[in-house]
């Protein structure tokens, strides 16, 4: 199966921001939720962003995933790359069973049946679900909702994934399991993350590169690379150093917001 | 280093497996069909022969005539009487047929004019709070204009139905496609649902619990317009339900009153019921039915 999205034009870059600027409204309502930010995500990159509340952050996934234009600046994606956009909730389609769910982007890019049938099988089974494929999204708990999502989101067969707080809404436990999931899953099938969070620990933990946002407008205010060698636990020290340091920043920033 | 990467993969296959089967263990416990059959259906048995007794409580206390008023039995005698004779059947066949019609023109209208409504927004600002008041207005009173328009024909009673039907019909499809979650129409869109695809893919199922409501809210109305219609516009023919019940009153024919009104509930209700259970599976299948399963 080759798909033409998957090959990019440039092997520099798989994402490629510069100058984006959001704005929302008119005249003297106007609100800047994006500053001029100028980012490049390499392939096979897993790049976090952190901010506070306000940064602009979901904003940002979302022009990069195409739901939305910016006011100025550009964003370019390796080979005209669809890339998978992942949320905070599943999002699954509850009238589908979970073979049902992963296989909508499949008969949208009309795949025959049997070729469907067999991708499906093989993304349920990279999410550890295999067993599952006929059960509906309310019989699941959410972890297990969260990787259908995933299977869904691979199932568009592309390089790029954009995830917005994806493990936000789930216990600790789970969550650390699909740090390794996640981890497991980007370097088999050498994606670029681009992964956004609150929680400093989970993009130290994750991340190659973690972007600071500021908070209204959103602008890159800090960028450090993790080099911490993989596979990383969470609560190893190496971990919390950088997770230290990053939320130091981002105390300052919110501190700046106080006055 | 590679064996301590694959033994750590190895124990966390085992702990996704062990945190799965926790997490979803002692999930809705499964009652059996029958009994939950049974526990639907006693109270409604019950709640029958509660009313049949207080009917024949009612006759016995001589409240009326035996000839305004006939008891249960006698009515029940007389139902067995009409189904031996053509005349229920052909009425029923007449009745059915016009509602079958009647609503099938209306749920085409409705799902069309839903749709257009819910799609533009100058269409909905002109005509929206229209189909709202259009289902305000009781269907008996369009009538005298119906009749004037068609005379005492079917086309009358037609009119009357579609104009009943349609707008709740249209009210369901808009308050389904406006009430379609956001996200998943984002997820929808990420996926690659655009256009034409979005509504098959996303906004059409999304959309089915509130379509199916305006569908059963619009029956509901076409067959209360029916009814009247046939009270109204008889003369046209001499076998409709409707026009049964005219004529059972002007013979004052109570028992054949009566037998007929029981027809015309039982077919009401199996209606419902056919609806409630199409509502029930799309909210099984949703995941939203409560404890009791309702």
């Amino acid at each position: 199966m080759t798909s033409t999205t998957t090959t990019p034009q440039s092997a520099t870059t798989a994402v490629a921001l510069s100058g984006v600027t959001k704005v929302y409204g008119r005249g003297p309502n106007a609100v800047l939720a994006l500053d001029g930010v100028s980012l490049d995500v390499a392939p096979g990159e897993f790049v976090c962003l952190v901010g506070a509340s306000g940064c602009g952050k979901s904003t940002l996934l979302n022009l990069v995933a195409g739901l939305d234009r910016p006011s100025g600046g550009q964003i370019t994606l390796a080979g005209d790359a669809n890339p998978g956009l992942m949320f905070q909730e599943p999002a699954l389609f509850p009238w589908l069973t979970v073979d049902g769910n992963v296989e909508v982007p499949l008969k949208l890019r009309r795949l025959p049946r049997a070729q469907r049938r067999e991708r499906v099988a093989e993304l349920l089974r990279t999410v550890h679900l295999a067993d599952f494929g006929r059960k509906r999204p309310h019989e699941l708990s959410g972890g297990m909702r969260q990787r259908v999502a995933l299977a869904r989101t691979l199932a568009l067969d592309t390089p790029v994934l954009l995830m917005d707080e994806p493990f936000g809404a789930l216990d600790a436990m789970t969550r650390d399991i699909l740090h390794d999931e996640l981890e497991r899953i980007w370097s088999e099938r050498n994606l670029s993350v681009l992964f956004v969070t609150h929680n400093v620990r989970e993009a130290a933990r994750l991340a190659d590169r973690i972007i600071l946002l500021s908070s209204r407008p959103g602008r890159i205010i800090y960028s450090t690379e993790v080099d911490i060698p993989r596979p990383r636990r969470i609560d190893s020290p190496e971990v919390a150093a950088i997770a230290a340091e990053v939320t130091e920043r981002l105390r300052t920033e919110v501190g700046r917001h106080g006055q | 280093m590679a064996s301590d990467t694959l033994t750590n993969t190895a124990r966390t296959d085992a702990q996704i497996s062990g945190l799965d089967a926790l997490e979803i263990a002692g999930r809705d416990p499964e009652v059996s069909r029958g009994s939950r059959f049974w526990a639907a259906t006693w109270p409604k048995l019950a709640a029958l022969a509660i009313a049949i007794l207080a009917w024949q409580l009612v006759v016995w206390s001589g409240w009326k005539p035996p000839y305004s008023l006939p008891g249960p039995l006698e009515v029940g005698r007389e139902l067995v009487n009409q189904a031996q004779g053509p005349q229920l059947w052909e009425g029923l066949v007449t009745t059915l047929r016009r509602a079958a019609v009647g609503y099938v023109f209306s749920v085409a209208v409705g799902l069309l004019l839903g749709l257009a409504v819910a799609r533009s927004k100058v269409l909905r600002a002109a005509i929206g709070s229209m189909i709202t008041a259009l289902q305000t207005m009781p269907s008996i009173a369009w009538f005298p204009l119906a009749i004037l328009l068609f005379e005492l024909s079917e086309k009358a009673i037609f009119f009357v139905v579609v104009l009943g039907a349609a707008p709740s019909i249209a009210n369901g499809v808009i308050s389904g496609v406006d009430y379609v979650p956001p996200l998943l129409l984002r997820a929808g869109r990420n996926l690659g649902a655009r256009g034409l695809n979005l509504y098959r893919y996303v906004i059409a199922p999304a959309a089915l619990p509130a379509i199916v409501a305006g569908l059963k809210q619009g029956w509901a109305f076409s067959w209360r317009s029916l009814m009247a219609g046939e009270l109204i516009v008889v003369g046209i023919s001499q076998t409709s339900l409707g026009a049964q019940l005219t004529y059972s009153r002007e013979l004052s024919d109570a028992p054949w009153l009566l037998s007929t009104m029981i027809v015309i509930l039982v077919l009401g209700l199996g209606v419902d019921a056919a609806f409630g259970a199409a509502d029930k599976a799309i909210r099984r299948r949703w995941g939203v039915l409560d404890q009791a399963g309702n």
